[in-house]
């Protein structure tokens, strides 16, 4: 029975999202204010409702109901609660009712906090949302129903999670992706808001900025979780693989990375308005286009959700729609908004231009990597592959040419630029660089890295020239506290974000070519040397875990004499499904992970086991922890708050006289 | 239904993803670097999507067995490449070669890069002229 | 922008639909075999059941099918009984693969046995030559020894009429 409620809500949240699609569009259209005005609440109620139909669908978790198949084919009487919860977004169909749960989310987000809006433009904003939604929930009703029953015989019990979304990766980084993801359709709905309405004067780049640098973090963060968790849970330590689909959120990420910046001109100078209305479809487009790559079948990724021509088909159809209509619109809309500008060769502007040049190549040379097999095989060349060698070899090169770049943006002016007084610090900081670059690797052991004094120089190039700009800042306020209080928050936000992707650099680089690690035979008292430390195993048992029987070794650290830590690696074998996996034993470090993991029993009670050291890893988590922040403080600019303090006080003021 | 099940047991052995983890003694380091190279650049024959090194089916211990007999033996990189391509197909190497169908591949980027280039400079022209003309007027 | 590059990104993204939509046909886990149109590779193996001594020369002068099967293999248990009524219009050669002997002729004995010969291959090494990812596969050798086809997965009804039939009209 409640399931039935579950699908009831669903199929309510169609029906409202095809009045918030069509109502305040028409209103718009006809200048009827009495349709715009239905936007907010229809926005509202779509949210009420998909809230309620996601809460039944974790409620059929929780309480084990089997007679609803896709709780039986994802769960398990025996899964603990907290991953019962996360299993609901673990597959094809509950991680679609979770995406069109997050994009009422955002609509909800957009109805309430846009009263510095123009009314009827939010109107236009919420039905374009409106009718991504449609799409979104169709698609569920029509091929990909969570609420679908086992009737009348319901299974005793589920087939159980897939033991490697056991984890708490899985509670946080669908979530977070997907609230980047789905946040990007915001910036698109202006976009489009703007287009269908012809005002393609800045003032949307001003209100969307917000929205895309909140996405955009989101993002960044739901990325970086994927990255971290994929290198503790996958047992070997690698921490990017450039699949199919971390590329489908890479790609709309770099774009994504583009618009905030290109918002940024359009917004202050009023330029390339038509340009960032393109990234800004672009960057959504490109979210749904990995949505279709990751379900449809089309590549082969050990991620993807779903194996679906057919689904496959729905989702083209979708696509179609969606990035075909506002690419149409565009082309015939945008080419009327045209205005040079007037700045120089060397200005804060052609920097920025560069940015967008060097992120856009980025983003598209991902892409055609990835599609590359699909491209050759339709036009009847075969099966050819493209993986990592090819994507480490265009893109390292490409974020050294950005990399190189970014120093000089935050020191640019406006307009013109091109005095060299404003630069000079830069001088120093290459000096530094190169000459800390170039000695750095010969610190380490082994054969000196010239990769490690090229990454090195780079990261540091990045990191020193944020704090020449950060001091110089600092010097003209006079004093931390008051360049705190007083400067823009965006400004912060872009320290931060710069500095984190030199620590993440720097963290990619150590990694990549100083990694240690051996592959051993070790038997229970065996000792083997790793980096600084002795490692010597010794215990070997069988635990009885939940849901699970597991192998487990024990392993003494040990510094010199003294015991650094004792670690309890595993190789467990899942009871419902047989599959076996490896839980790695990390000890993180700010400098390094010790990585210990098990691989296959040789008999005669030894086990092959693989030794890591792996220098500065999680620096690259740090550095994109850093970026996300980042992007969260922007949002907290005075601006923005003051206006949210305006109207409180308006509503104050109405309050009072109503 | 039943067939997508029956195909998924054609290896017998479920999908595991693993570490690939192997005691192999190697006659030196840069052996060793070696076969780590060719376990990164080969691709798994029956896997979604992984190198021999990543993947823990059988085919690939079967593929890094037969990597570190080639090495033992002195074979070259090339000639294991080769070798591999034979029986595999160029799907094998995640490296594609540079040949007329990866063409647009490899040099895609490049391209894209200098197209972009000259674009966005003709970009800053235009500014800079408007610039120029803005201050000869004022 | 000026008016003609607008349209670009409508362009751009229509192409890539085109291939999309033919992508939906496709099957990119499919790969044929490298060895299509060259002869079975050459091995020194014996055979399961006559313990002698097996090399290509010995293989049938006529089209036939060599299938690559295992004991633990369950696939190949169900496509068996198919390949055993193959075996009445064409010769099927078996290739056990990465199997031990005792499980093997069990298994041949419990299921039934149409090979013509059977290539015992325990270390899996002309599997390897043939570019074998896994079991079953069956591939297509016309008269002269040169491969043809290759079947990954299951061979059955709509799969031989599908592929095989139409290959085995093309060589004869």
């Amino acid at each position: 029975m409640i399931p039935e409620i579950g699908h009831f809500a669903l199929v309510l949240a169609f029906g409202v999202s095809i009045c918030l699609a069509v109502f305040p569009l028409y209103g718009y259209l006809t200048n009827q204010n009495g349709f715009c005005a239905t936007a907010k609440p229809l926005a509202l109620l779509q949210g009420f409702a998909l809230a309620v139909s996601f809460g039944v669908l974790m409620y059929g978790f929780l309480a084990h109901d089997f007679s609803v198949k896709y709780v039986a084919d994802n769960s398990n009487l025996d899964l603990p609660w907290y991953f019962r919860m996360s299993a609901v977004w673990g597959a094809h169909e509950g991680s679609l009712l979770l995406w069109a749960l997050i994009l009422a989310f955002w609509g909800v987000a957009v109805a309430l906090f846009s009263r510095g809006i123009p009314d009827h433009m939010s109107a236009l904003v919420l039905s374009v949302m409106g009718m991504i939604s449609v799409g979104f929930l169709a698609f569920m009703l029509f091929t990909s129903n969570p609420f679908v029953r086992i009737l009348p015989f319901a299974p005793g019990n589920g087939a159980d999670l897939n033991p490697l979304l056991q984890d708490p990766g899985l509670i946080f980084h669908p979530p977070m992706l997907y609230m980047g993801y789905v946040g990007l359709s915001v910036a698109f709905a202006f976009a489009m808001a703007s287009l269908i309405s012809g005002k393609l004067d800045s003032t949307w780049a001003r209100w969307s900025r917000p929205w895309t640098t909140v996405a955009w973090a989101f993002l960044t963060l739901g990325i970086a979780l994927g990255s971290w968790w994929a290198y503790y849970e996958l047992g070997w330590g690698g921490w990017w693989f450039w699949d199919p689909v971390e590329n489908a959120s890479l790609i709309p990420w770099l774009v994504a990375t583009a618009l905030m910046h290109s918002l940024a001109v359009t917004e202050k100078r009023g330029l390339f308005r038509s340009w960032t209305l393109l990234l800004a479809i672009a960057a959504f487009s490109l979210s749904l286009l990995g949505t279709f790559l990751v379900r449809s079948g089309v590549l082969t990724s050990v991620h993807a959700f779903a194996n679906d021509p057919e689904r496959g088909v729905f989702i083209l159809g979708f696509l179609i729609v969606v990035i075909g209509g506002s690419l149409t619109l565009y082309a015939i809309r945008a080419s009327k908004v045209s205005e040079p500008g007037e700045f120089g060769w060397i200005s804060r502007e052609s920097f920025l231009l560069f940015n967008n040049l060097m992120l856009t190549v980025m983003a598209v040379s991902v892409l055609l990597g990835t599609l590359y097999p699909l491209l050759v095989d339709a036009v009847g060349g075969g099966k050819v592959s493209v993986g990592p060698p090819f994507f480490n070899a265009v893109f390292v090169p490409l974020t050294a040419i950005l990399v190189s770049g970014m120093a000089f943006g935050p020191l640019a002016k406006w307009r013109q630029s091109d005095d060299p007084k404003l630069y000079r610090p830069l001088i120093v900081t290459l000096i530094v660089s190169v000459l800390v670059g170039l000695v750095w690797p010969s610190v380490l052991d082994g054969n000196y890295s010239i990769g490690t004094a090229l990454g090195v120089t780079l990261a540091l190039w990045l990191a020193i020239a944020t704090g020449v700009d950060f001091v110089k800042k600092v010097g003209l306020y006079g004093g931390l506290g008051a360049t705190f209080a007083r400067v823009e928050r965006g400004m912060i936000g872009m320290w931060l974000a710069h500095f984190g992707l030199a620590v993440m650099i720097f963290g990619v680089v150590m990694v990549e070519n100083h990694t240690e690690h051996r592959d051993l035979r070790m038997g229970v008292g065996d000792t083997q040397q790793l980096g600084n430390y002795d490692v010597r195993m010794t215990d070997l048992a069988v635990i009885n875990g939940p849901n699970y029987v597991a192998d487990q070794a024990t392993f003494e650290i040990y510094q010199g004499e003294t015991l650094y830590k004792t670690v309890t690696p595993q190789k467990r074998r899942y009871n419902a499904s047989g599959m076996v996996m490896t839980e790695a034993a990390i000890d993180s470090g700010f400098t390094r992970d010790l990585y210990i993991a098990m691989g296959e029993p040789l008999g005669e009670g030894d086990w092959a086991v693989r030794l890591s050291v792996k220098p500065f890893v999680d620096w690259i988590w740090a550095g994109a922890f850093l970026m996300g922040l980042g992007g969260f403080v922007s949002i907290t600019d005075k601006r923005y708050r003051k206006r949210i303090k305006e109207e409180k006080a308006e509503a104050a003021v109405e309050g009072a006289t109503a | 239904m039943m067939r997508k099940l029956l195909g998924a047991c054609v290896l017998g052995l479920s999908l595991s993803v693993q570490a690939a983890i192997e005691t192999y003694q190697f006659d030196s380091p840069e052996q060793e670097a070696r076969f780590r190279q060719l376990g990164y650049e080969l691709r798994c024959p029956k896997c979604q999507n992984q190198a021999i090194g990543d993947s823990d089916a059988e085919i690939s211990g079967d593929l890094r067995a037969e990597v570190y007999r080639m090495l033992k033996e002195g074979a070259t990189d090339a000639e294991i490449k080769d070798f591999m391509v034979a029986r595999y197909g160029r799907y094998v190497l995640y490296n594609p070669p540079l040949d007329q169908q990866t063409l647009v591949l490899w040099f895609g980027p490049a391209g894209l890069l200098v197209l972009g280039g000259i674009l966005v400079v003709l970009r800053i022209r235009q500014s800079k002229k408007a610039l120029e003309e803005g201050e000869s007027q004022a | 922008m000026n008016r003609l590059m607008v349209w670009l990104p409508l362009g751009v993204f229509a192409i890539l639909v085109g291939f999309f939509f033919k992508g939906l046909t496709l099957d990119p886990t499919e790969q044929p075999s490298a060895l299509i149109g060259q002869p079975v590779p050459a091995f020194e193996l014996t055979d399961l059941n006559t313990g002698q001594l097996l090399s290509r020369d010995m293989l049938p002068k006529e089209p036939f099918l060599l299938n690559v099967w295992a004991s633990w293999c369950i696939t190949c248990q169900v496509e068996h009984p198919y390949l055993t009524k193959l075996s009445e219009q064409m010769p099927v050669v078996g290739l056990n693969y990465k199997d031990t002997e005792t499980a093997a002729k069990n298994w041949l004995q419990k299921l039934g046995d149409p090979y013509a010969l059977q290539i015992f291959d325990p270390t899996g090494r002309l599997g390897l030559d043939l570019g074998v990812a896994g079991a079953p596969e069956t591939f297509l050798v016309d008269a002269n020894g040169v491969i043809q086809l290759r079947i990954q997965g299951e061979v059955n009804d709509r799969v031989f009429a599908q592929k095989i039939q139409p290959m085995l009209e093309t060589i004869q």
